[in-house]
């Protein structure tokens, strides 16, 4: 039986129904037609195909005559058999299902969910870098070569770093990056140093990445303000330290203040000091890594330079590093020569690879694009706004949910859900009736020094208007919180499924599809 | 500036709700230190059409793989994808979301990653597989990672016919110490002989490519039993999607970790990046996988529904004892090649690897019949070959490039001992005129 | 708060019951509220040796993952088996047939460290929760 898909706008009974008078839903998100789909495997009918192969023009080769039979496979139970239409629609149907930037406001606290612009998408296609082999010999990829030479020349500007490592893949990878270009340094100067600091709000990839290079993880308490005492770091520094990794602003969306203090502490005894960049957008244009004492950093391009998330990346994670670690720069280093650029693999001390070729080369286009349209006072300016947008936010609400923190903030802010868990409604919750509401929830539960923690990032490619509205929504959800708890408990109500069983799904993993298996929600 | 909705107006008066009187006010708890005093050194803006004029320009000077002939692959495959998989990747719903943490909003994506996952497992003969790691490269370092935290073993077997590039990546993630290299055979393929010797009460896995960097196929069935005879795991790396879709899955040849490259599958080479690194394993060792998993359950009114699961073995949950420090992965490559390959389908993945295969057979002997040319191991191969030549390769490739051809890799880069050898790739591509012309320019004095 | 009189406590939330030499270890009821659901349970292999306050495993629920310390020194002689297929046990029946382990005692003196029932409970009212 092909399951054919089912309209879903006749309204569900009972507790779909009282989202639809809420204020705040005026088309913009409207969830709109809603179908089912099923899965591709269950569309699936013997002899559909999708794609037109060439002929073959050469003569045709039995697999038998020329490959041991034990190593050839039988036809592929279960795989997809459906035409171009079919495809089209299917994949056309699962994404409506998805909220994305494109689709409206996406305040994801520490993940900076800004505007992808459409012209990096045509950059990162041009065939001459869509189609350039990675093996190219360098006189034929100039061009590729210049703008990796150029990106890094960029990023040194912005960070004031000496040197940027172009092929680690994500934040987290460059984190692992930077961590092994640290210990190769200390361990080049015969310390074998074995503790990182890392401060209780850091993101969990840091004490993830030192760990993956070995280190044991030291943690620090944050202070009454939100920030890393000088005297903490100074009581934890001692010299089996091998650095501090640090969020600035840290996760709070608070600026450091004592940053030089901090990182004279960790220099003074022969410590390293790691910047995590996820928060680079409060910083462009206004204040360089490398001037704050820093040593490493890891750039998120999918974040501060706007390449699109794609649910869940391609990203691209640069590291940049001060001069005592260039020696150990993974290879190929890009180098030019007068007006020739070449790979250079001749780095004696290096660390290695960390990616089989240059790392997300079209990523790295995207985020070039980017960086040539804003132009430096348009990227200062980027910067200016997403703070401003931040704090205005922040401001509005700060009557209305609990600011464990009130002071200026950077590009984020951070509430609790103090104020409402009086009455029983929690982040989780208020983060799903704003789905109702048309948006995106805040990162939830994080950082981790907050309890209740929603943490909320606008940037600075939202409209004042945009913010107003989100500003309505989430005091609207206050007041039901109060109210009728139980309508935000029940949340979300719009969406095609509400709240999903996840203990189930954790208890008795089902992680793939298997012929004889029936869609049970098909109809 | 165009990105930016707010006016001055809107600024002036969200400062003034704010209650500071400038943006400047914003960051007075910057220290006047580490402020920059001056505009960044960065090249003035470009209007949208002046960047595109721009960018062009810089592309062209690469050499495109689809102009004039390319015979190059050694992990970067050319292979037509079909026009909707752009087209569906460029819708914003996909293109623009992040990390499907919300599930009621991220159905789509979740089911996408659901159907990759299977896809993944029908290819490699596995039980589970996740939602996709950076490359191939690091999906074999985190493979070999796994295999140490299961069996508590420290040493890793690779063979010396993986990937360089992918063999440099595991040491840098694993450390030098501990991976020893197994020689390969006059077959081309990884010496069995020398792995039963050094296979050990000590070794955590064996790693061999299949088709390995030389083309050719690696006997992965006896290689497994040797490994699991010690407690070992066989972990079988993929360079070659493709090849999935004509030989026997590594699941079924006792592979216990299959990690391997989809950028054959839907992605275009783009100069290295970004790719696809899948990862696939038997039920058993599920939780000691790294990387995301999309499980299947029902929501609150019994709607089938799709999470993310099985989450405490990653970072955000266990810290600095999670299975990888993975975060963001290569989500939206992950969901071209679970559009290129349902687009290919069952029928066309199938001819599509015969296709290649004829195609490579076709060049392997033309070239073989070169006057002082060889093909330099004995073993079966499908789509890339490694011939020996009679002169300097270098010379070779420059004759050439001045043809407009792109001939291959040269060995000796990676592997000195082959001075005179070079690896070719030939693909659906790669139209018979092109490979006879390859031949008629190489025949000639 | 489920507080069975007859266990001994750990600081960390296990409850150890003395049978002989067999103590059977499990965690409390304070511990698997705590947590909330059960989702797995990743138990040693017999026969190895554990020495007290040694983490001889790890609990999961959807969102945390805890360790779990052995009460006493040992050599892990029994583990439960039902718990691979249904780890909510552990929050149906903590005390019951969600236990874990079963530890052949090696120093009896060990069990005078833990807590009795009275100390357990004003050690998680302290915490408050």
């Amino acid at each position: 039986m092909n399951p054919e898909p089912t309209p879903r706008t006749c309204p569900a009974p009972g507790s779909r129904s009282p989202a639809r008078r809420v204020p705040g839903r005026r088309g913009e998100s409207s969830p709109g037609l809603q179908f089912d789909e099923p899965l591709i495997f269950e569309r699936s009918r013997p002899g559909r195909r999708a794609a037109s192969l060439p002929s073959c023009d050469v003569p045709e080769v039995s697999p038998g005559s020329v490959i041991p039979s034990h190593l050839l496979r039988d036809e592929i139970p279960g795989f997809p058999e459906v035409s171009e239409p079919e495809v089209v629609r299917h994949f056309t149907r699962l994404s409506q299902w998805n909220f994305g930037i494109d689709v409206g406001f996406y305040p994801l606290g520490s993940c900076t969910m800004k505007y992808n612009p459409r012209v990096n998408e045509e950059a990162a296609r041009l065939p001459g870098f869509a189609q350039a082999h990675p093996y190219l010999p360098d006189e034929l990829c100039q061009g590729a070569l210049q703008l990796l030479y150029e990106i890094e020349q960029y990023l040194c500007e912005i960070s004031g770093m000496a040197r940027v490592i172009l092929q680690p893949a994500a934040g987290a990878h460059g984190e692992l990056t930077g961590m092994m270009l640290i210990r190769a340094c200390l361990e080049d100067r015969g310390e074998r140093r074995r503790k990182v600091l890392i401060p209780d709000s850091a993101h969990g990839t840091n004490p993830a990445s030192s760990a993956l290079c070995g280190f044991d993880v030291v943690q620090i308490a944050s202070n009454r303000q939100g920030c890393l005492d000088p005297e903490a770091v100074a009581r934890a520094m001692t010299p089996e330290v091998a650095a501090l990794m640090l969020t600035n602003p840290n996760t709070l969306g608070i600026f450091e203040e004592n940053i030089l203090e901090i990182a004279e502490i960790i220099h003074r005894q022969g410590g390293l000091l790691y910047c995590d960049g996820a928060n680079m957008n409060a910083l462009v244009g206004i204040s360089r890594p490398a001037d704050m004492g820093f040593d490493v950093i890891q750039f998120n391009l999918h974040k501060t330079f706007s390449t699109p998330h794609g649910g869940g990346g391609p990203g691209a994670g640069p590291v940049g590093i001060g001069q005592a670690l260039t020696p150990y720069m993974p290879v190929p280093t890009i180098e030019r020569e007068g007006g020739f650029f070449r790979r250079n693999y001749d780095v004696p001390k290096t660390i290695g690879k960390l990616h089989a070729f240059y790392g997300n080369f079209g990523v790295l286009v995207r985020a070039y694009a980017y960086i040539r349209t804003l132009g430096p006072e348009g990227l200062k300016r980027a910067t200016e706004v997403a703070v401003l947008n931040a704090n205005y936010l922040m401001q509005e609400l700060k009557g209305t949910y609990d600011l464990p923190y009130d002071r200026l903030c950077k590009h984020e802010c951070v509430f609790s859900d103090k104020n409402q868990a009086r009455h029983d409604v929690h982040a989780l919750e208020i983060a799903k009736r704003l789905i109702d509401y048309g948006f995106h929830p805040p990162t939830m539960y994080f950082p981790l020094i907050v309890k209740g923690a929603l943490m909320i990032e606008p940037t600075e490619t939202e409209s004042k208007e945009t913010l107003d509205r989100f500003i309505e929504a989430m005091k609207a959800i206050a007041r039901e919180a109060e109210e009728s708890p139980e309508l935000v408990r029940q949340a979300p109500h719009t969406t095609r499924v509400s709240k999903p069983d996840e203990t189930q799904a954790a208890r008795h993993p089902v992680l793939r599809w298997k012929p004889g298996t029936r869609n049970p929600g098909a109809p | 500036m165009r990105y930016i909705p707010n006016t001055a107006e809107d600024c002036r008066q969200m400062l003034e709700r704010i209650g500071v009187e400038t943006i400047e006010d914003l960051f007075s708890d910057i220290p006047e230190a580490v402020r920059l005093q001056r505009p960044l050194n960065l090249p003035p803006p470009l209007a949208e059409g002046e960047l595109l004029r721009h960018l062009q320009s810089l592309s062209e000077r690469n050499t495109r793989a689809d102009s004039g002939a390319s015979f190059v692959g050694a992990g970067a495959y050319r292979h037509f994808i079909p026009t909707l998989v752009d087209q569906l990747l460029l819708r914003g719903e996909f293109l623009t979301a992040y990390t499907p943490y919300q599930a009621e909003v991220s159905q789509g994506v979740l089911q996408a990653v659901y159907e990759f996952q299977t896809l993944i497992c029908q290819l490699t003969g596995m039980e589970a597989a996740n939602a996709s790691l950076y490359d191939g490269a690091s999906a074999t370092a985190e493979g070999a990672l796994m295999a140490r935290r299961i069996t508590n073993r420290d040493r890793i077997l690779v063979g010396h016919s993986v990937h360089p590039e992918w063999r440099q990546v595991l040491t840098t993630y694993l450390g030098k110490g501990s991976v020893v290299e197994i020689p390969f055979a006059s077959t081309g393929k990884s010496d069995l002989h020398w792995i039963k010797d050094h296979v050990g009460p000590e070794t955590a896995a064996v790693i061999l490519q299949t088709p390995n960097f030389f083309g050719t196929l690696e006997d992965l069935g006896a290689a497994a039993e040797i490994a699991h005879r010690s407690g070992s795991l066989l972990i079988a790396t993929v360079s070659e999607g493709l090849s999935l879709g004509l030989l026997q899955p590594p699941g079924l040849l006792g592979a216990d970790i299959v990690a391997g490259e989809g950028q054959s599958l839907g992605l275009p080479v783009s100069f290295g990046g970004p790719y696809l690194g899948f990862f696939a394993t038997r039920q058993e060792y599920v939780r000691q996988m790294p990387g995301r998993l999309v499980g299947e359950t029902l929501d609150k009114q019994g709607r089938k529904a799709y999470v993310l699961t099985l989450a405490t073995r990653e970072q955000h949950i266990r810290r600095e004892r999670a299975t990888s420090n993975i975060c963001t992965n290569q989500g939206l490559c992950a969901l071209a090649a679970t559009i290129y390959l349902t687009a290919l389908g069952k029928e066309g993945l199938r001819e599509q690897a015969l296709l290649n295969l004829a195609k490579a057979h076709y060049a392997k002997a033309s070239l073989s019949r070169l006057p002082g040319w060889a093909v330099a191991f004995s073993g079966p191969t499908f789509n890339e070959f490694v011939l020996k030549v009679p002169t300097d390769p270098q010379v070779i490739l420059r004759r050439l490039f001045a043809q407009n051809i792109v001939g291959g890799l040269a060995l000796q880069r990676f592997y000195p001992e082959l001075d005179r050898h070079l690896l070719l790739c030939v693909t659906e591509e790669n139209p018979r005129t092109e490979i006879d012309r390859l031949v008629s320019v190489l025949e000639r004095k | 708060m489920d507080l069975p009189e007859d266990l001994k406590y750990t600081r960390e939330h296990e409850w150890a019951r003395r049978e002989g030499n067999r103590i059977t270890v499990g965690i409390t009821d304070y511990a698997q509220k705590e947590l909330g659901d059960v989702v797995y349970v990743d138990l040693p292999p017999l026969g190895r040796t554990v020495s007290q306050g040694e983490s001889f495993g790890v609990v999961e629920s959807v969102k945390t993952v805890s360790d779990l310390y052995a009460p006493v020194g040992g050599k892990v002689v029994a583990g439960n088996e039902e718990l691979v297929q249904k780890p909510e046990l552990v929050n149906s029946s903590p005390y019951g047939e969600g236990w874990m382990i079963v530890i052949e005692l090696s120093q009896a003196e060990e069990l005078d460290n833990l807590l009795d029932a009275r100390a357990y409970r004003a050690l998680v009212e302290g915490q408050g929760s």
